[in-house]
């Protein structure tokens, strides 16, 4: 087998096995985000092997990076060490939930069944150069958007945690 | 070469397992995480369908990852304000259990 092919599998493995790992985990909430880590960095590797490099380093330093590190902070903030409450919600829920997700899974695996073989990509494929180029232009307005998205995020996280309006 | 068949085969084992956690779990921390994992699938899905149209060399197709890359950046603010939400919960109920704050439901 190719090494890229290889490379996949190992780290589609690593991202299942962590995956699993949080979900499952019903006893440390930090260990839980550890494995996310996992996942978000497993992922970033598989972006490189599908050529989208610069979505490969922002998935690492914001994923990998910002986000768990927000969600731990949280933890930590919390003092949740123990997650002493174990997942006893009603059993018709859990199998409901567990025949939505094979349902899920079957129907997104049989729609994509039998894709052609990808293409080779045009050179400087997924790079910063090319990617900054569409983004501020083609996508110049999504850019504007978000930037206004991320303000009023801003604005409402520091007024959830804040004690009082003053 | 990777076939895509199984990149997206991955994306829909990935969003199911978050579609579990969402769903079991009570912890509203790691409901939140498990809804990242949802968003990372859906992520894996667009770059792998933008390395099966990549464009030509005079006009690439980066579509996708323009996508990814605005996922990611609501996925942050999601992250914010939900974090803000659950310090808030936190502090009125002493706990950061969803079957505690019921006060919508019927």
């Amino acid at each position: 087998m190719e090494t890229p092919l290889l490379l996949f599998y190992l780290f589609a493995a690593l991202a299942v096995g962590s995956a699993l790992g949080m979900v499952l985990n019903l006893r440390n909430t930090v260990a839980g985000a550890m494995n996310l880590v996992l996942t978000m960095v497993s992922l970033g590797g598989i972006y490189l092997l599908l050529e989208a490099y610069l979505v490969a380093a922002l998935q690492i330093m914001v994923y990998g990076g910002a986000i768990v590190v927000l969600f731990l902070f949280v933890v930590m903030l919390l003092n949740l060490r123990q997650d002493d409450f174990a997942p006893a919600r009603a059993w018709l829920v859990r199998v409901g939930s567990a025949l939505l997700a094979v349902a899920a899974l079957v129907g997104l695996l049989s729609a994509t069944r039998g894709l052609p073989e990808a293409p080779p990509v045009p050179a400087g494929f997924g790079g910063y150069a090319q990617v900054g180029e569409v983004l501020y232009t083609d996508y110049v307005l999504l850019v504007e958007v978000v930037s206004l998205l991320l303000l009023a995020a801003i604005v409402g996280a520091l007024i959830l945690a804040k004690r009082k309006i003053d | 070469m990777i076939p895509l068949d199984h990149v997206i085969g991955l994306s829909a084992v990935l969003f199911s397992i978050g579609l579990i956690g969402v769903a079991t779990r009570r912890n509203v921390i790691v409901m939140l995480m498990s809804i990242e994992l949802m968003l990372n699938a859906v992520n894996l899905a667009f770059v792998g369908f933008n390395r099966m149209w990549p464009g030509s060399d005079s006009a690439p197709a980066l579509s996708g990852q323009m996508f990814v890359l605005m996922v990611i950046t609501v996925a942050a603010a999601e992250v914010a304000v939900g974090l803000g939400i659950v310090i808030s919960m936190f502090r009125n109920r002493d706990s950061v259990d969803v079957d505690e704050v019921s006060l919508l439901k019927w």
